[in-house]
């Protein structure tokens, strides 16, 4: 209730500065305006979010089964992670709006190069919170498989790997926030569809009203995807961390 | 109940327990009788888990001298498994489904032994910590070992609720060779057939204590409470 009080007031006061300043609708249009658009061009935005949607929910999905496989691999074995998590490093350090216009260029306009820049911007916190609780299993229960005499395979997929999953749940909802950033960036360096692209059309236009609608579904659509993985984050892993008094 | 043949003896000859400069026991000569239990007692810090851990092969250097049973301080019972899988864990981790196949009817006797028999599919957080101590019993116990090693298992659990773990621990731990680590004088003279206190840095191990009468021996018999009183005594002056 309080989220809906607050948003209601912020737009109440949006709504008063425009009107009371009268800067012009090409700049700042009022949120009674922005509504108006939603309506009007329902049809066009809903096209257009769900093709965005689509980008950010198979980025995610590709993110974190790719992120979730190198983390079990760096924890399974030391050779491949001496090799491969310099290379994770690197591929953080530079700026994913750098490699935007690689991606366009290699995998086209189409959705192939905004899931994969979603999923590049997605598998680092998945890589880095699951590896990094796959490294810290409770000593007891790893010391009780160890006198039970359980091979190695079986202590990473029966024991480290569930006990690492509430860190993969945080790593997923991490993703969740910022799977909508690698998509909506790749809509702007070069897209045909999608609400990111919607955007820098309508504000070349100079529909201004139209690019503020398309935000405003995008900030639902990442919410939603934000609460969608959580849930699911909640039913999956109901246990919380490791016992502990 | 599987009737326990034969439990070997446990012995540890001139052994060293050290992590880097801190030396926890020099040349240590030690023997476990089998069938039988030994409490091991002493005051925090003094050892006494270095000295279980590496029976147990735990400790970097220590070679397990039997298969043997491992039961903690804490349950560590997995969370994201029921109370019947989490009984019949070592024999998920060996992976051998045949085993696992006839493991469960066991586990599930053993969970009725330790009064969970009704909570079979429940999730440990839903247990209270009693339980949950009960249920880690069940575990050791459904590994079936001949030897059976016990770090603090009732420590954390109220007075009365100890008894009752106690009393359970001293039937169906009987046959087997047990060493049980614990703090608690009374605790080591109601199960030990043996006691025996570590003192001393690096320890040392007393000579042995044997009460009189049958396990679990009742907490208010008076040679009992004489006992603890100068195993009480002892463990003060050996600070």
């Amino acid at each position: 209730m309080r989220p809906l009080i607050t948003a209601i007031g912020l737009l109440l006061a949006w709504e008063a500065l425009t009107w009371a300043t009268g800067v012009p609708v090409y700049i700042l249009p009022p949120p009674s305006r922005v509504a108006v658009v939603l309506v009007e061009r329902f049809d066009l935005l809903m096209e257009q979010a769900a093709w965005t949607a689509a980008e950010m929910i198979l980025g995610l999905a590709l993110g974190l089964v790719l992120g979730a496989v190198l983390a079990v691999v760096f924890a399974a074995s030391a050779g491949w992670r001496r090799w491969a998590l310099p290379l994770v490093i690197v591929s953080q350090a530079i700026p994913v709006i750098a490699i935007a216009p690689l991606l366009v260029l290699w995998l086209g306009y189409g959705m192939a190069s905004k899931v994969a820049m979603a999923a590049l911007v997605i598998f680092f916190p998945v890589v880095s919170t699951l590896y990094d609780g796959l490294r810290r299993t409770d000593q007891g229960w790893l010391d009780l498989a160890q006198t039970m005499d359980a091979c190695p395979r079986a202590v990473l997929l029966q024991i480290r790997l569930p006990a690492a999953l509430p860190a993969f749940a945080s790593g997923a909802r991490i993703a969740a926030a910022v799977a909508p950033i690698g998509a909506v960036i790749g809509e702007w360096v070069g897209a045909s569809a999608g609400l990111g692209y919607l955007m820098t059309q309508s504000l070349a236009r100079g529909q201004t009203p139209l690019a503020f609608a398309a935000l405003f579904l995008l900030c639902l659509l990442g919410l939603a995807l934000y609460h969608a993985t959580d849930r699911a984050a909640r039913r999956l892993v109901p246990w919380q961390s490791p016992q502990g008094e | 109940m599987t009737f326990v043949v034969a439990s070997p003896s446990l012995s540890v000859r001139g052994a060293r327990i050290a992590f880097g400069d801190r030396v926890v026991a020099n040349n240590l000569t030690l023997e476990f009788p089998g069938g039988r239990t030994t409490c091991l007692l002493g005051r925090s810090g003094v050892g006494k888990t270095s000295l279980l851990r590496w029976l147990a092969g735990l400790l970097p250097g220590a070679e397990r001298a039997a298969p043997l049973a491992y039961m903690a301080q804490r349950d560590l019972l997995l969370p994201w498994l029921n109370l019947l899988d989490n009984v019949l864990l070592g024999h998920r981790l060996r992976g051998d489904a045949v085993a696992l196949g006839a493991a469960g009817p066991r586990a599930r006797t053993l969970l009725a032994e330790v009064g969970l028999g009704h909570r079979l599919g429940d999730r440990p957080e839903t247990l209270s910590a009693g339980m949950r101590q009960r249920a880690a019993l069940a575990r050791t116990l459904c590994e079936d070992r001949p030897v059976v090693l016990m770090d603090e298992p009732f420590a954390h659990l109220d007075a009365v609720t100890r008894l009752e773990l106690q009393d359970l621990a001293a039937r169906l731990l009987a046959g087997r060779t047990v060493v049980l680590v614990t703090h608690d004088p009374l605790e080591a003279l109601r199960l030990g057939h043996q006691v025996r206190v570590l003192s001393g840095t690096p320890f040392t191990v007393g000579p042995v204590i044997e009460p009189p009468g049958p396990m679990p021996r009742d907490p208010a018999d008076p040679t009992l409470l004489g006992l603890q009183g100068r195993l009480i005594a002892q463990l003060r002056n050996t600070a």
